[in-house]
């Protein structure tokens, strides 16, 4: 491992907003191939974390590195699915899909067949005609997964993913994710307010304390074996001490959030 | 659907009762000299529709109406160009919107009628002229548009495209441009309308030819149904016009919802 630099990497990153700080001085990091949950309660700076990483927004203070280089600009390394709807309305399923590798350099067609491939992956064969506004919100997240995931970029970057999805197909997408992730040997940062997911998925739990001036509450090793399933997972042994101790950490965080919010 | 009927049943009944009245009140004097509708003003459909007939036959009208639509169509097209650039210039440069601002709310507030003259002085009495008038009109309705279509993108769909590996000019075509012309395809009733107003308005100031002219020409010899037969004939053309844009505006929003106000009425 030694010299080998880590694929995500914070150095006491603080992020401002111009009075309002958001996060404050946060350093860790994250080692190639790992699967990373960030949990905290809402308005902590999870987002805003997975944007450093992204190069949208810089840092106030400290650096953001990815692979050993600090990111400055739009990093190219990342895919990014946002927490909020970001199809291009103007563009149907495939054509959205198809966008990453057309921008990237790939060939009209092949671009084409391989959205193809990825609607049939999320479960979405025949709705490649469809608008954005055509889909419901599930449907237009599993196109946001597809067109994340189809450019195999080595850092993916998932906020929130699965929030707007049924258990069903919410366990098959997770299901399909650690799979994906698997094969593309991609660095994960998920963000969730799923324990449960967060643990049945991930190597390591990330927990953020309330913000204002978020910072690093905990973070946990998750020690279940691979590959998992991510239903049976929930009772394998082990899986409750982590969830406790977690949740027993979170939960002060989020009283702390609801009464600063309320005050 | 048997509403449907009905609408176009009234409709009908206005239209007939409409030219009814028109034809019979103007050749029914109510006494020595007067009539209900003042045949020397507001002439009569029958001969209304026979000068359309005689102008398509001897087929000068045909000619004419191609010079309008010509006129119309140009100003359209390099109004909507220019437009789109300068919005697009403008609307990534916030440092140029502000200089040109006041340049530019003066200009829009004009009537831009009043330039005719000096249309016709730089560009002479021909097509130009009603061509620069027409572009005049549609280029600050285009580029007001484009401009908020620019500024006004969605921050989370620029974001996502910059991460699926966007550079500047992929953004301008697959980002940039489509937000503008959602903006301006919302306005394409009013430029295509403005570029016909353009043509038609110069020509009646102004020309030789034209549909513009033909009015201008009969109301110069008093002749009322002459000046009718030539606003029947804009009508019909006006009309084909609004089609096609509605056609053209069918296929190039097909990505959007439906407006709320479709729901409404239904
Ligand atoms: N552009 C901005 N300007 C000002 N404040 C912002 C901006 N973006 C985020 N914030 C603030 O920064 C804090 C962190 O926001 P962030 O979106 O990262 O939270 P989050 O942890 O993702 O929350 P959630 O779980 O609800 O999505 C919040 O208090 C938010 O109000
Ligand atoms: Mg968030």
């Amino acid at each position: 491992m030694a010299g080998k630099a880590a694929a995500v990497a914070l150095e006491g990153v603080a992020l401002r907003y111009g009075p309002f700080t958001a996060i404050e001085f946060i350093s860790f990091d994250v080692p190639q191939g790992q699967f990373v949950a960030l949990v905290g309660p809402t308005g902590c700076g999870k987002s805003s974390v997975l944007n450093l990483v992204a190069g949208l927004v810089g840092p106030s203070e400290g650096e953001v590195t990815t692979a050993g280089r600090p990111v400055t600009t739009v990093n190219r390394e990342c895919a990014y699915m946002f927490q909020a709807d970001a199809l291009l309305p103007w563009k149907s399923a495939l054509d959205n899909v198809a966008l990453g590798p057309n921008l990237r350099g790939t060939s009209r067609p092949g671009a084409l067949r391989l959205a193809r491939e990825w609607l049939v992956r999320v479960g979405l064969r025949g709705f490649e005609d469809r608008y954005p506004h055509q889909l419901s919100g599930g449907q237009r997240k599993r196109v946001a997964m597809a067109q994340a995931l189809i450019n195999r970029l080595p850092i993916l970057l998932m906020d929130e993913p699965f929030s707007a999805l049924d258990a069903q197909t919410r366990a098959l997408m997770e299901q399909e994710l650690l799979t994906l992730w698997q094969e593309q040997e991609a660095t994960v940062l998920f963000v969730t307010h799923d324990l449960e997911e967060a643990i049945a998925l991930a190597d390591r739990v990330v927990l953020f304390t309330a913000g204002p001036k978020a910072a690093l509450k905990g973070d946990y090793a998750v020690e279940l074996p691979r590959p998992r399933n991510v239903v049976e997972a929930r009772f394998t042994p082990g899986f409750n001490d982590i969830y406790e101790q977690v949740w027993n950490d979170l939960r002060s965080e989020v009283i702390a959030s609801y009464e600063r919010q309320r005050a | 659907m048997r509403r449907r009927y009905l609408i176009l049943a009234i409709q009908l009944v206005i239209l007939v009762g409409v030219v009814l009245i028109w034809e019979l009140g103007s050749r029914q004097p109510t006494d020595e000299e007067h009539f209900l509708v003042d045949p020397f003003i507001w002439s009569r459909p029958s001969r209304i529709f026979a000068r359309v007939l005689e102008w398509l036959q001897d087929g000068i009208i045909l000619n004419n109406v191609f010079i309008t639509l010509y006129e119309a169509l140009m100003s359209f097209v390099l109004g909507t160009a220019a437009g789109i650039a300068a919005g697009f210039i403008l609307g990534r440069s916030d440092f140029w919107a502000r200089v040109l601002n006041p340049y530019i709310q003066v200009v829009n507030a004009l009537p831009r009628l009043v330039f005719t003259p000096i249309f016709f002085l730089i560009f002479g009495l021909d097509a130009n002229s009603k061509i620069a008038l027409g572009f005049s009109l549609v280029f600050f309705i285009v580029f007001f548009n484009a401009f908020q279509g620019v500024r006004e993108v969605d921050r989370n769909v620029f974001n996502n495209a910059r991460m699926l590996g966007a550079g500047e000019r992929q953004m301008a075509w697959h980002v940039l441009l489509p937000s503008a012309l959602s903006w301006i395809l919302t306005s394409l009733h009013t430029s295509v309308g403005f570029a016909m107003v353009g043509a038609v308005v110069g020509e009646y100031l102004g020309s030789s030819r034209g549909l513009g002219h033909i009015i201008a020409q009969s109301e110069g010899n008093l002749d009322a149904t002459g000046v009718w037969a030539g606003l029947a004939v804009l009508s019909v053309v006006v009309v084909m016009v609004e089609l096609l844009v509605t056609q053209l505006e069918r296929r190039l929003v097909r990505w959007k919802p439906q407006p709320a106000g479709d729901l409404l009425a239904a």
